[in-house]
């Protein structure tokens, strides 16, 4: 008799059912979609991985008309801009998220925050013609034109500095994510740093901690593990962004020589090239290039949810 | 407070005044950050504006994209994109809602459900352009035909994570209290979270689907093959479907003066797009703070 009552806790038991079903198909369709990725990445892929096997990766010949791939040189260039990238953001995002919790009037908090936020916002195709039409001028004429002339061939930072001073190179594109992922990093470290509980900071302070030890000594140590966390989400961001990266980073294909260096990444090249390719193994070039950087980023994320933890939802 | 005491020490040693100086310069470093994120800000916006208003025309909403020197507009762009975002929205949010309800209401804590919230993350952070690559192979390659459909179908995929995670969170927050009372009325638990959690978590979920639209209305990269782009208004959507973004990528990329200039026209409206959408959900869901 109980499991008739139980069964019957309501009218409409098949919608309850179906409702059920659908919620739980939804979010298994999640699941599939992710390993549909990953599946047809390597499908389509597959062909270029078992001609040219793990030189794939180690060659950086690219040549559509011979029917060459080898993808060393966009992995490079997405590390190398990803990486500078990182850097060049990480000490502006901690400058900003500890201005805003440490040395912002209040008045002004929510204004610069939701700015900085705004920064966020702003689609990754108009950072692109930003940075083609604007950035990338200024910086040849102001920028890489002394510094060419300024530089002897031989010097290292003479090495550095080559290229064609149009603009268009890795060290602007990685200015441009830079950019791009700053607002994003600021705005988690802020809240990481709301999470500090207030006794600790008014210890410092109590103490006689200026501003600079007490965010150096409390702040930064208390959410370490999770601030690492947000530093790889930026990297991943850094890592896949595709627009902003094609409009001002040249192009070139092989090895970029020097930071001014035209270069490519994995997702400009794709960008670039899949919808004009037309031989078989080209398509399919591009799409075991895809499944590569879907493993860097796919690796990079998962390590950072596993630091971040529950921390910083 | 911790200014006067660190005033109070100043006072006493060379060395108090020497961390005085270090704090000082710190906080100066940190000001000079914010403000040069404020001047990229600042510089974005004010080339936007200056190269996208003189570019601003009637034209530009009821033309089709013209030959290179001649006269001409976007409305194909601004018609293909509303519809695909309108379509990949409708897509995102059937699945996105069950999907989050699912992880607030029935998995919550088990092992599933992590799982689904894991790769919901990383779907969240994917980059768009495999979502381009992916549903290039299992909607244009088999079906042999760039389409609306398959865009819209990318950016759902896009906009589809941002819906569950605001979802979840939103149905969350809501106090067991209400699922009980629905219940003890002998209501069936679906029908409580359609009639009363869904009601309750409404304007967070709307705020998460505002954030969404704001997404992928930039979005440009997983278009590229899979609307690819038509020169001419395409109204049905299993044609190739014209988009703002990647007519910008086109016209900016383009040797010729007044296509560059409509491609700075449409980034500005793209993002005058973003901007209302992200500040409408700001609205809706301060509002939810404060009933």
């Amino acid at each position: 008799m109980t499991a008739t009552t139980q069964g019957r806790v309501a009218p409409g038991n098949l919608a309850e059912t179906v409702f059920r079903i659908a919620c739980a198909s939804a979010a298994t369709l999640l699941l599939a979609a992710l390993a549909g990725v990953i599946v047809s990445l390597a499908i389509g892929g597959w062909p270029v991985l078992s001609t040219f096997g793990f030189g794939f990766l180690t060659s950086s010949e690219w040549n559509p008309v011979t029917d060459v791939y080898g993808a060393a040189g966009p992995i490079v260039g997405t590390l190398i801009t990803a990486f500078l990238a990182l850097i060049l953001a990480l000490p502006l995002a901690l400058g900003v998220s500890l201005f805003l919790v440490e040395f912002c009037p209040p008045a002004l908090a929510r204004p610069v925050a939701v700015a900085v936020e705004l920064l966020a916002g702003i689609p990754s195709i108009v950072y692109g013609m930003w940075g083609l039409f604007v950035f990338a001028p200024w910086f040849a004429a102001h920028v890489q034109v002394p510094l060419l002339l300024a530089a002897g061939d031989d010097t290292w930072w003479g090495k550095l500095v080559q290229g064609v001073p149009n603009g268009a190179n890795i060290f602007t594109a990685s200015v441009i994510l830079a950019i791009m992922i700053l607002p994003y990093m600021s705005s988690v470290f802020r809240e990481l740093f709301l999470t500090v509980p207030a006794t600790l900071r008014e210890a410092a302070y109590g103490l006689g901690c200026t501003p600079f030890e007490t965010a150096r000594s409390v702040l930064i140590p208390y959410v370490r593990r999770s601030m690492i966390g947000v530093v790889m989400l930026g990297l991943g961001r850094a890592l896949g962004e595709t627009m902003a990266v094609t409009f001002i980073i040249g192009n070139a294909h092989g090895f970029p020589h020097s930071m001014f260096d035209s270069g490519s990444t994995l997702a400009s090249t794709i960008a670039n090239e899949f919808a004009e390719a037309t031989g078989a193994l080209h398509g399919a070039a591009l799409m075991a290039l895809g499944l590569v950087l879907f493993c860097i980023t796919f690796g990079v994320l998962a390590i950072a949810r596993l630091l971040i933890g529950e921390k910083a939802a | 407070m911790s200014k006067s005491a660190s005033r109070l020490s100043a006072a006493q040693s060379p060395r108090a005044r020497r961390r005085r100086i270090v704090s000082g310069v710190f906080a100066g470093a940190c000001v000079l950050a914010t403000l040069v994120a404020l001047a990229a800000l600042a510089l974005i916006l004010w080339e936007l504006v200056a190269r996208g208003v003189p570019a601003l025309s009637l034209d530009l909403f009821t033309v089709d994209q013209p030959a290179p020197g001649s006269l001409g507009g976007l409305r194909n762009a601004i018609v293909g994109s509303i519809e695909m975002c309108a379509l990949g929205m409708v897509i995102a949010l059937v699945v996105g809602v069950l999907a989050g309800t699912w992880l607030a209401e029935y998995g919550r804590k088990g092992r599933l459900a992590t799982v689904v919230r894991f790769f919901n993350d990383v779907l969240l952070a994917a980059p768009s352009i495999l979502v381009g690559l992916f549903v290039y192979e299992i909607m244009v390659a088999p079906f042999g035909g760039f389409s609306g459909y398959a865009g819209a179908v990318a950016l759902a995929f896009l906009a589809t994570p941002i819906v569950v995670r605001t979802t979840e969170d939103m149905l969350s927050l809501q106090p067991d209290a209400l699922r009980e009372a629905g219940m003890a009325l002998g209501a069936g638990r679906g029908f409580v979270i359609r009639t009363v959690i869904w009601r309750a978590a409404g304007p967070g979920i709307l705020t998460g689907g505002l954030l969404a639209l704001a997404r992928i209305s930039g979005e440009t990269a997983p278009l590229l093959f899979t609307s690819l782009g038509n020169q001419f208004l395409a109204a049905n959507p299993s044609d190739p479907m014209a988009s703002l973004p990647t007519t910008i990528f086109q016209f900016a990329l383009s040797a010729f003066p007044d296509w560059q200039q409509l491609a700075w026209a449409g980034a500005l409206l793209i993002a005058l797009a973003v901007l209302l959408a992200n500040i409408a959900g700001r609205l809706i869901g301060s509002r939810r703070h404060r009933p």
